[in-house]
């Protein structure tokens, strides 16, 4: 069992992606640095387009994540609706 | 009453690097097209020879038959480096965006004469097959060209020919169907109309002076193809059926607008440089316009039937016209 | 994906629309005339059509967000000029690690775009193009904003004007340089392996994180925007390196043992080039970040780890100088600094001795080797400078052939003794720091002993200004090299302590705060 992680830059845009990530992924672990916070979860990391768009209250394009992503870990797989990440050992 | 904002002022030691300095003639405020791009190439002391070229350097001047006693010459009159690339590209992005949701949102595709439409799509779909091929063919110019100055334009340019390939396929969709985009295919790679422009954009992809494929590609190619497609087509169908497919292809047309400063200020450059490069720069344009100009033909004919011959000519003229200026006239 | 189009069309088949359906094979010429390249290095590719692109990105999304992060970056940068950030940093020896960095990596971005376009070209998949063309675009963005960031220092410190020059000439730079020409110069999956894999997904975060979080310590918020920028682009390209190894993989059995020795030899040939960001971590950060050995024991033994964990169901094993790398964790900074601490006199950037302070550190993160082996060498260099005899070696190093590192690493398991390694190829010795890079040497010798040394280059009396006069009574060798490097001597070099780098920034930063 392995972690998969994602990191963004620490600003008002990724505090609703990252509520999102937390709400969807119940053990997750987050970690705050004064420029980049970074979620860890054990196996597979799901984001959910409705989620994020509940948190921050607009339209949110899933592609919209590269402005203030920093670095991930992990297999990718995108849909419109999803964005996972995971490791299969 | 007036604000006067000072902050600290500390003398700098220097205003730019050296080497920009040296091509400034002294030192002072360099810009950032300037600095992002003058000498970033490494030119000396390559460590390997290519496995896949050994005849050559990393980045040799010897790709081309093109000779310059400063690659450097080829400044962009745009001025592109990548974050004016971007945001300039982003501009007509979100132009062409707003066309596509103006007749999205209002059904205007559903409500257009279907006659025009059956033409738009037979005559434009396969264009994006072309432009696929110019996206190969900017790829080739960036990674065998030689002097950042001329081999970043061409990756802009490649990449801008995706984009266009792409924008090309949602004016399929939006005026037609899956369907539609499976005949289109189907007829660059079998209708006899498409023949002779397959044949040339595939002869294109084997060209080893790269400096040539500039000339196959970005001035013979795309000099008659983008009249004829959006202006000379462009019009007829918006004479006859309403201006919707000019929405839908607003990009390529200021695209190209744009792309041609830049692609006219290589030809020139390249042809004052010596009379050698003239010379050249006429033999080669002198194949490839003819060889464009038949290749275009039956496709010119497939939109505008027999007024395809003289829409050409207009291109034609266009065309001949801006290699005048260039310093490249007959 | 930005493009609002026939909404019953799922994301994966409107993709495809948008790149591999504009792609056909071609019949008016020899698809091997063209793609010339994709054959010689004995891969074998079945179905291109079987790659998949994670980030289904069409260049309208492209140029729309990239746009953004760039007007966001140049914002950024325009208020850290206009405010003299650079006086914001903790400490004036900070800046030299921005000096490594322009003349060290950001001319490696460049060949990344070039060497990308070129892949990309090469490549008959449409999926594997389009990632590599914007990877492409991607470098060049990277080496632009580099340069536009580092732009502000070079008004203010010395070491940054002549990074071009440098790159392609100075002794310590060939390394990086060698890296990416080796690169470059190898076929598109060689160098899809060596880049898009080893480089940006294995070892990447090795690179990046150090100097960002570098930057973000030491309080460059210049640097550290542009870090940050690039790191979002980092993830589409570390995707891309693990996609394409996948595919390569996948496509056919055969492909496993080359791929395995590309493996090896780009792991041993980065984690080299990372010896500059160990010592630049352990000793040129005024705030350090972690040690190199936390560094690498968090990016590469556990994300490392679980990389090649995941990798194994194909066949793939770790790297073969992996454990050596790991061995080596508790010594590599140390002995890399000695040596840029002797050749001090020959780099544009400063160097210095570790204080107390800063030697405490260093015994408390290399608790097994910093104070058996490493502080008497530093407490011998302060007492000597305290004579007035600060040492400056003037010796030229033997270099290995393949990294093109000085030859100061030890043995494996003894770091008492250097190790050297040789061997003979066409009646000509060449020597080696490791078995790593001989191996590397041995399994291409046709190639490598093309490489052009700096200090060989020296020594055949290639790297003097043309009107160096060796006649003259007063030639001084070394001093020319210097003048033919442009490094303008007790300006660009020597010890941080009496440098007008130190100098300017303690008076600037009274006339800041002073009235």
């Amino acid at each position: 069992m392995s972690n998969v992680f994602i990191a963004f830059q620490r600003n008002e845009e990724t505090r609703g992606i990252v509520d999102a990530i937390l709400a969807d992924n119940p053990t997750a672990t987050v970690n705050e640095q004064p420029a980049m916070v970074k979620v860890d979860v054990p196996d597979q990391l799901v984001i959910r387009r409705a989620t994020i768009e509940e948190q921050i209250g607009r339209a949110f394009d899933l592609q919209e994540l590269h402005v203030n992503l920093i670095t991930l870990s992990g297999h990718i797989d995108e849909t419109d609706d999803e964005f996972t990440l995971s490791w299969k050992h | 009453m007036q604000i006067d904002l000072r902050t600290v002022s500390i003398t700098p030691l220097r205003q730019t690097y050296d080497h920009i300095a040296a091509r400034l003639g002294g030192d002072k405020a360099a810009s950032r097209y300037v600095e992002a791009t003058m000498d970033v190439q490494a030119n000396a002391n390559f460590h390997y020879r290519p496995t896949w070229d050994p005849a050559h350097e990393i980045f040799d001047p010897a790709r081309t038959r093109i000779t310059m006693r400063d690659w450097y010459a080829f400044r962009d009159p745009r001025q592109l480096y990548y974050g004016t690339y971007t945001q300039s590209r982003a501009r007509l992005q979100e132009n062409a965006e707003a066309d596509f949701d103006f007749v999205e949102s209002r059904g205007l595709a559903e409500a257009y004469d279907d006659s025009a439409r059956r033409l738009a799509l037979d005559f434009y779909l396969p264009l994006r097959h072309v432009a696929w091929g110019a996206n190969m063919n900017g790829a080739s110019m960036c990674a065998y060209g030689y002097g950042t100055a001329i081999t970043q334009p061409c990756l802009y340019q490649g990449m801008d020919q995706l984009g266009i390939a792409q924008y090309v396929t949602r004016l399929g969709l939006a005026l037609g169907q899956l369907g539609d985009l499976e005949a289109a295919k189907h007829a660059w790679l079998a209708a006899p109309a498409w023949q002779p422009l397959r044949r040339y954009v595939e002869d294109t992809f084997v060209v080893k002076d790269w400096f040539e494929l500039f000339v196959a590609q970005n001035a013979a190619l795309d000099g008659l193809l983008y009249p004829l497609a959006y202006t000379e087509v462009e019009n007829a169908l918006t004479a006859k059926a309403g201006p919707l497919v000019a929405m839908l292809t607003r990009f390529q047309s200021e695209w190209f607008e744009d792309t041609s400063k830049w692609v006219d200020a290589c030809l020139r450059i390249a042809a004052a440089e010596n009379a050698t490069n003239r010379a050249q720069l006429v033999q080669w344009l002198g194949t490839w316009r003819g060889r464009a100009l038949e290749a275009l033909g039956p496709v010119a004919q497939l939109a505008l039937g027999d007024k395809g011959d003289a829409a050409l000519q207009r291109c034609t003229a266009q065309f001949d016209a801006r290699l005048a200026k260039a310093g490249l006239g007959a | 994906m930005d493009m609002k189009v026939a909404k019953k069309l799922g994301l994966k088949d409107r993709y495809n629309l948008m790149t591999r359906d504009l792609a056909w094979t071609p019949t008016y010429q020899a698809v091997k005339d063209v793609y010339p390249y994709v054959e010689y290095e004995g891969i074998k590719i079945h179905d291109w059509d079987k790659f998949e692109d994670p980030f289904r990105m069409t260049m309208d999304a492209y140029w729309k967000y990239q746009a953004e992060k760039e007007r966001k970056l140049y914002a950024i940068i325009d208020a850290f000029n206009q405010n003299n950030g650079h006086l914001g940093v903790t400490d004036a020896r900070y800046i030299n690690t921005l000096k490594l960095f322009l003349t060290g990596v950001t001319p490696l971005e460049y060949m990344a775009h070039r060497g990308f376009a070129h892949v990309g070209r090469a490549f008959p998949g449409a999926g594997p193009r389009v990632a590599c063309l914007m990877q492409s675009l991607d470098e060049i963005r990277h080496a632009q904003t580099q340069i536009h960031s580092l732009s502000n220092y070079n008004r203010f410190y010395n070491g940054f004007q002549n990074w071009r020059h440098q790159h392609d000439r100075v002794w310590y730079l060939s390394v990086p340089k060698s890296f990416f020409d080796d690169a470059i110069t190898s076929g598109p999956f060689e160098f899809m392996i060596a880049i898009g894999f080893a480089f940006e997904y294995v070892l990447t975060n090795l690179l990046f994180v150090p100097f960002i979080s570098g930057a973000a310590y030491n309080g460059d918020m210049g640097a550290m925007a542009f870090g940050f920028s690039a790191q979002s682009d980092e993830s589409r390209h570390m995707t891309l390196g693990l996609e394409i190894i996948k595919f390569i993989l996948e496509q056919d059995p055969d492909n496993l043992p080359i791929v395995q020795r590309w493996i090896d030899k780009w792991f041993w040939r980065g984690y080299r080039v990372l010896t500059l960001v160990a010592m630049m971590m352990d000793y040129m950060l005024p705030k350090r970040v972690m040690s190199w050995k936390e560094a690498w024991e968090i990016y590469a033994e556990q994300n490392g780890g679980a990389l090649f964990a995941d990798l194994a169901r194909y066949g793939i094993r770790v790297p073969k100088g992996w454990k050596q790398a790991c061995d080596d964790k508790d010594h590599l900074s140390h002995q890399a600094w000695n040596v840029f601490y002797n050749y001090g006199a020959a780099a544009p950037f400063h160097t210095w001795c570790p204080g107390e302070k800063d030697m405490d550190w260093l015994s408390a993160k290399y608790p097994e080797s910093f104070d058996r082996y490493y502080r008497p060498l530093w407490q011998h260099y302060a007492a000597e400078a305290k004579e007035g005899r600060r040492f400056y070696n003037t010796t030229l190093p033997m270099l290995c052939q393949t990294c093109q590192i000085p030859m100061f690493f030890t043995e494996p398991g003894d770091p008492s003794k250097i190790c050297y390694r040789e061997s003979t190829y066409h009646g000509m010795k060449y020597h080696f720091c490791s078995d790593g890079c001989k191996e590397i040497f041995d399994n291409e010798p046709q190639k490598y002993v093309q490489s052009w040394l700096p200090v060989h280059q020296i020594y055949q009396g290639h790297c003097f200004p043309p009107d160096a006069d060796p006649t003259k009574p007063d030639f001084n060798p070394l001093a020319e090299v210097l003048r033919w490097y442009r490094i303008e001597f007790g300006r660009d070099n020597l010890d941080y302590e009496g440098s007008p780098d130190k100098k300017n920034f303690d008076a600037w930063h009274e006339l800041a705060k002073g009235n």
